[in-house]
């Protein structure tokens, strides 16, 4: 596990040189104040003008994740399928945004296209997940079950009362994120929280942007509070009842879209030309079309989302080794325990998207935000995550009494194959961000995805993004092959 | 029940099973004809649970079973982990409607089989909650509530407190036509039982009328065990 982590470390390092990390605008400090300024004088009175976009947010991810449930659970019970489980991480390898990018020239950038833009991927995610939930789950009691009592009977008493508990947590778990996408999908106009937060940016209005997001942590803070089991079937159907006012679907467009829009250029270009949209098969352009827009633009932005995302990888790791003491017991009191906890929260409840766009706001469009938003994102997550699991290890009365040999020979290596194994696991999540982040203005395939859809090309936003899925699943598959191979795991084993 | 006795129910001959390395069960030859109470007895790891897995896969329909680990679903109360040992019975629209409120048919049925039990108070509680001799008598109840003429238990009295073991195999002998039950507790067998049979490695060390059974056969039988 050592010499793994320090090949990875290695690569970070190399990747450093290779990465643009400097500073381009001229008074971030300023800036910076203002911002601070902003977080302490909000702007409480103007969310008043703003109700419509948190309700829209919280529609667009009740309507997202339920359509998502409905089409993973479906997905999950052909998941032993290959084809299945090809699709499924195909789905989820592209990012929200980017669905939208995909879904707009399709239904037009409302409510149809943000609630799709999270229901696709999420369908994704709940089939894998589901399904390994399924197939790790007890099955001592379906023992009982008669046999001849047909699948639904059989599955309703005997699997999942015993995936009840999992199933419901991830799922809520996956409300949050979806809360989060909805919030984001407004940076590319759709009616969100987004949408104001960065007009309230550009323009400068930090205590509007602050009260925005102090709306976003309440809302998050609250949902123990109000996503109750018994009130979902209300949500959805609330939300579907809200949703039916702006939906809209025309036949024409989507027709349009997968006949023509994402036809390659080439075969498009003399209709467009002579205005009769007509399309000329002219095969044997295609693969210089192609090659063209991988000598041009996908090989940068896949040298750079690699780039960064073995940057952050890294990073992650190490701000959740240092920052997970601090919030353990083992480690400090129980104040700071305390504090330092709902300081990772905050940190883990910010979308990275929102951070990034902060911090591009400060510093200016290189890498150095990027890292630093989704570093601060993902390294809070896992060290929340294992400064919980190290709570769980009791340590002998004649522990060391020193915090460092403690930290090293005590509580780090009963954590670390948990930690290493869920780093693994985000890395493929990190290298979605990573792609995504180039939107900002950072050179991965997200800024030339972005550029492409300005310039309203179909073709090649789809080839682009096509390209990031692929790349995301080559990531997931090393990533699985790496935990494989060092035998780790996600689950905790706290015996010995 | 005499004008059907003598018709074979499970008839092995030269059966053997083996997991991986280890045989369970060698060249068992064995003959149960409806309408037969039947103890199976032997020190722990003789095959008594295979033995009872092989009766079980050599016939059809599906007879009523106890299982060692009870294979409760822990997170159903009692009533529904009793209703699932008759799910096949009913339509899946049934079975959906009983799960989200409970029927009164299926009350009026479960109910009085939780009661000879004893379990009548602990009826809504979750089975994860129950102790482990509560456990073992839901699965009971579960086996009873199937009802089919045959009847396999595997140790169905093992963590059931002794004064009310009795009862709970009474039950069981009652409730099927033909009943075949392993028993640990050498007792309950020849209390019970009409017929035992004794394993030991996998084989039968003897078949015989539960009367016929001496004190020096069944020492026999469990040499060597250490009792804890």
């Amino acid at each position: 596990m050592l010499r793994t982590s320090l090949v990875f470390v290695a690569i970070a390092l190399i990747a450093l040189l290779l990465a643009d990390l400097e500073i381009s605008t001229l008074h971030p400090l300023t800036e910076l104040s203002r911002l601070a300024w902003g977080a302490i004088t909000p702007d409480v009175p103007a969310l008043w003008g703003f109700k419509s976009a948190l309700l829209n947010t919280v529609v667009f991810a009740v309507c997202g994740t339920f359509l998502g449930v409905v089409l993973g659970i479906g997905l999950a019970f052909v998941f032993r399928f290959l084809p299945v489980r090809l699709f499924c991480a195909f789905i989820r390898a592209i990012h929200e945004i980017f669905w939208a990018f995909i879904f707009l020239p399709i239904v037009g950038l409302n409510s149809t296209c943000g609630v799709l833009a999270i229901a696709i991927p999420y369908a994704g995610i709940f089939a894998k997940v589901y399904a390994e939930i399924i197939q790790e789950s007890d099955r001592g009691p379906l023992e009982g079950v008669p046999r001849a009592s047909g699948g639904l009977s059989r599955f309703v008493y005997g699997v999942l009362p015993v995936i009840y508990a999992d199933t419901k947590h991830y799922t809520g778990y996956r409300f949050e994120c979806a809360l989060r996408s909805s919030a984001i999908l407004g940076f590319i106009g759709l009616p969100t929280l987004g949408f104001h937060l960065e007009t309230a940016f550009r323009e400068g209005l930090y205590s509007e942007a602050w009260a925005l997001l102090y709306a976003f942590y309440i809302l998050i803070a609250s949902l123990r509070y109000w996503l109750k089991p018994r009130l979902v079937a209300l949500y959805v159907a609330a939300s579907f009842v809200l949703l039916s006012k702006t939906i809209t679907v025309s036949w024409e467009n989507i027709v349009r879209f997968f006949t023509y829009d994402i036809l390659p250029w080439p075969m498009r270009r003399d209709g467009f030309y002579d205005g009769t949209h007509a399309v000329s098969y002219v095969w044997e352009s295609i693969p210089s079309w192609a090659h063209e827009i991988f000598v041009q633009e996908a090989w940068e932005g896949i040298g750079n989302t690699v780039v960064l995302t073995q940057i952050v990888l890294v990073g992650t790791g190490v701000f959740a080794l240092i920052s997970f003491p601090v919030a353990c017991r083992h480690f400090s009191g129980k104040i700071i325990n305390r504090i330092s906890h709902y300081g990772l929260i905050v940190i883990r409840t910010t979308p990275e998207y929102i951070l990034a766009y902060i911090l591009v706001q400060l510093w200016g469009p290189s890498m150095l935000p990027a890292v630093w938003a989704i570093l601060l994102h993902n390294g809070a997550i896992l060290g929340f995550l294992t400064s919980n699991n190290a709570d769980l290890v009791s340590l002998r009365v004649d522990a060391p009494q020193r915090r460092i040999d403690r930290y090293l020979y005590e509580i780090l290596p009963r954590v670390y194959g948990q930690f290493l194994a869920f780093l693994f696991y985000r890395w493929e999540v990190m290298m979605r961000e990573s792609a995504i982040l180039g939107i900002l203005g950072i050179y991965t395939l997200g800024f030339y995805i972005e550029s492409a859809i300005s310039d309203d090309q179909i073709d090649k936003v789809v080839l682009l993004i096509l390209i990031t899925a692929l790349l995301n699943m080559g990531i997931d598959s090393v990533s699985q092959f790496v935990r494989r191979r060092l035998k780790i795991s996600t689950k905790l084993v706290t015996s010995s | 029940m005499k004008s059907s006795a003598g018709i074979p129910l499970f008839s092995l001959v030269a059966e053997s099973v083996a997991y991986e390395n280890t045989v369970a069960l060698k060249n068992i030859t064995l003959q149960i004809d409806r309408g037969e109470k039947v103890a199976l007895v032997g020190p722990s790891g003789a095959g008594k649970t295979t033995l009872l897995r092989t009766l079980y896969e050599s016939v059809e329909g599906q007879p009523s079973f106890v299982h060692q680990h009870y294979s409760l679903v822990p997170q159903l109360s009692a009533f529904h982990n009793v209703f699932i040992g008759r799910l096949d019975q009913y339509s899946t629209a049934y079975n959906l409607l009983n799960l989200i409120k409970p029927q009164k048919k299926a009350m009026q049925e479960i109910v009085p089989i939780l009661q000879q039990l004893g379990m009548e108070e602990k009826t809504f509680d979750k089975a994860g909650a129950l102790s482990g001799g509560q456990q073992q008598r839901v699965a009971v109840a579960r086996a009873i509530y199937r009802g089919a003429d045959i009847l396999l238990a595997d140790e169905p009295v093992s963590s059931v407190d002794p004064h009310q073991a009795g009862t709970v195999m009474e039950l069981i002998m009652q409730n099927a036509e033909t009943v075949v039950v392993s028993l640990h507790a050498v007792e309950f067998a020849l209390e019970f039982a009409q017929r035992m049979v004794g394993l030991r490695d996998g084989e039968v060390e003897f078949d015989l009328p539960a009367g016929e059974v001496t004190q020096m056969m069944l020492a026999e039988l469990y040499r060597n065990e250490k009792t804890l």
